[in-house]
């Protein structure tokens, strides 16, 4: 169990990447955003055919996250400019990155072994652990947590206040002099780019890109952004990145307990459903048991 | 300061549904105008605000923002001149943002957005010394999302925030119709003195006759898609509400509806 916990807390750290992107875009700009499954996979795939390539790690991930804030940015340019539903605006971005995948890859599996990878490179350094977090962990967190700060940082400039204001009130910060077409295309951009980022770290993780490697990914970031704000709350900016991070850790544990009680591993996807199901439900009949509760104790005669 | 030349505006056009919201329609406005507007629903007042401020763009005819025309920029390329409220007290704010971020959005009017934190000291001053003026206690709440405020306070912070960039050119769209009397009553006084404060050019759209025989220089009469009626100052003060009321079905070849009567009493 220990072993499966620390890759559990790795991989959380991995993915949280991706819950910070579907936080962005769910959250702060209020956008539906189906690009991630499709930015997830190309930030894997790109990455790893530039490493086969001969890429230093660090560059291909960073070129991997460029690609992933066009493909957003492309979202963002079907729904502002050509007024496209922006639900069907994602899907059609993450349909057409399916086969842009396939071409960098030019197969449907490309594995990593012996290639030099970030994640090689960090297990080079012999980084001594801590109880369950391992030393890569370490360097994930610090990583995690850099992209988060400079996350917070951003909303907070005026560039930053505009595009929160935009998923916020879209009427009220036009009047203000914002364009909403430029803010949008701008979010969708930098939430895909940490998407990218999030496969590109997960192929090089795991020693293989695959082209279904995003499938199911925007419910998973959503599954670690409800479940970390249900947990670790989201009163604030800071505080809401924070628990998105955390409820990305705590996601993963859950599935790793779900493995060990002998789920097997092509039943995670109907168990991150029902995840995002109970935390989406949850609340609302709580809600109403508390209602019925407290009715009762006033001897059940009020009626509203 | 707003000079708008022969704009149309018809919705829907070629079909059933066919409205003209706007016939023609000249306004000219000096420097620190503050003309009220009223009407029946469906007079043309919104749309009026809407071609002022860019949410709609006029079929014919030209705009003039303090010589520039404007006809064309969008809403938020014109937003750099005009100052707007709105009925809802939910539209001017964003609920999930704090007093101060708002105050800096409102700030940044006019501004290339740039990556500098949106709050800083010197803003946070501003914004203290500006809330105080509001008299709501808000100075003291900057880091209180907006979205807990009463509908009067937010009215209040939305008058403040469309104002104290000193646009050229302020919209008030009903901006006290969804208030209670005693909360529409502050807003009124705290209008007027912000208006007089900063010589704002204003246009009020208002339902409450009251309200726009009192308020402002001159009274703007709209029915069906047109200005009936153009009141200076001298005549606007020497008029009761009666009079108002009966030059308002006399300007409408004396059909009275009951109707009308209720909706402008």
């Amino acid at each position: 169990m220990g072993v499966a916990i620390n890759g559990a807390i790795e991989q959380g750290l991995l993915f949280a990447f991706l819950a910070l992107g579907v936080y962005f875009t769910f959250r702060i700009l209020n956008f539906p955003d189906m690009t991630a499954d499709g930015s997830f996979a190309l930030g894997g795939a790109l990455a790893a055919k530039l490493i086969i390539g001969g890429w230093n790690p660090v560059t291909a991930t960073l070129a991997a996250m460029v690609v992933g804030a066009a493909a957003g940015a492309f979202t963002g340019l079907l729904t502002t400019k050509g007024k496209i539903n922006g639900l069907l605006a994602g899907i059609l971005t993450m349909n057409a990155l399916y086969s842009i995948n396939l071409r960098i890859m030019e197969k449907a599996n490309l594995p990593l072994l012996r290639e030099d990878t970030f994640y090689t490179m960090i297990q080079s350094l012999h980084i001594p652990g801590i109880g369950v977090i391992s030393g890569e962990a370490i360097i994930f967190l610090v990583i995690v947590l850099l992209v988060k700060l400079i996350m917070d940082w951003f909303l907070h400039t005026d560039l930053g206040l505009d595009i929160r204001a935009t998923g916020d009130n879209s009427k009220m910060i036009r009047s203000f002099g914002a364009n909403t077409d430029r803010t949008t295309i701008i979010g969708l951009a930098l939430s895909n780019a940490m998407i990218a980022m999030s496969g590109a770290f997960i192929a090089q993780y795991q020693g293989f890109a695959d082209v279904g490697m995003g499938i199911g990914m925007i419910v998973i970031g959503l599954a670690s952004v409800i479940v970390g704000e249900v947990l670790f709350g989201s009163r604030s900016i800071f505080r809401a990145s924070l628990a998105v991070i955390g409820g990305s850790i705590v996601y993963r544990l859950v599935i790793a307990v779900a493995l060990r009680a002998g789920f097997n591993p092509s039943d995670l996807k109907i168990i991150t459903a029902l995840i995002v199901i109970i935390a989406l439900t949850l609340p609302n009949v709580a809600k109403g048991i508390w209602k019925k509760s407290s009715k009762a104790a006033k001897g059940g005669k009020l009626d509203a | 300061m707003l000079n708008i030349r022969q704009v149309r505006k018809v919705f829907n056009a070629g079909t059933v549904n066919e409205k003209i919201a706007l016939q023609e329609i000249n306004l000219t406005m000096a420097p620190g105008d503050f003309i009220t507007v009223i009407g029946s629903n469906g007079a043309g007042k919104s749309t009026l605000m809407n071609i002022i401020s860019g949410g709609y763009l006029p079929d014919q005819g030209t705009i003039e923002i303090d010589g520039k025309n404007v006809t064309k920029l969008a809403e938020h390329q014109r937003a750099a001149f005009i100052g707007r409220v709105f009925q809802d007290p939910m539209a001017g704010t964003a609920p999930n943002m704090t007093i101060e971020e708002n105050l800096a959005i409102a700030y940044a009017r006019g501004h290339r957005r740039k990556l500098a934190l949106g709050v800083n000291a010197k803003k946070r001053k501003i914004f203290q010394e500006q809330l105080a003026l509001l008299d709501q206690g808000l100075e003291n709440r900057l880091k209180t999302k907006v979205g807990f405020l009463s509908g009067g306070q937010r009215q209040a912070l939305s008058l403040l925030m469309a104002t104290f960039t000193q646009p050229k050119i302020l919209l008030l769209d009903e901006h006290t119709a969804a208030l209670d009397p005693k909360r529409a009553q502050l807003i009124v006084d705290l209008t007027v003195k912000i208006v007089e404060k900063n010589k704002l050019t204003t246009l009020m759209v208002t339902h409450n006759m009251e309200q726009a025989l009192t308020m402002g220089n001159r009274l703007l009469m709209m029915h069906e898609g047109r200005i009936i009626l153009d009141l200076p100052q001298e005549k606007k003060q020497q008029m009761t509400t009666k009079d108002l009321l009966q030059a308002f079905e006399q300007a409408r070849g004396g059909e009275a509806f009951a109707e009308d009567r209720f909706i402008l009493a």
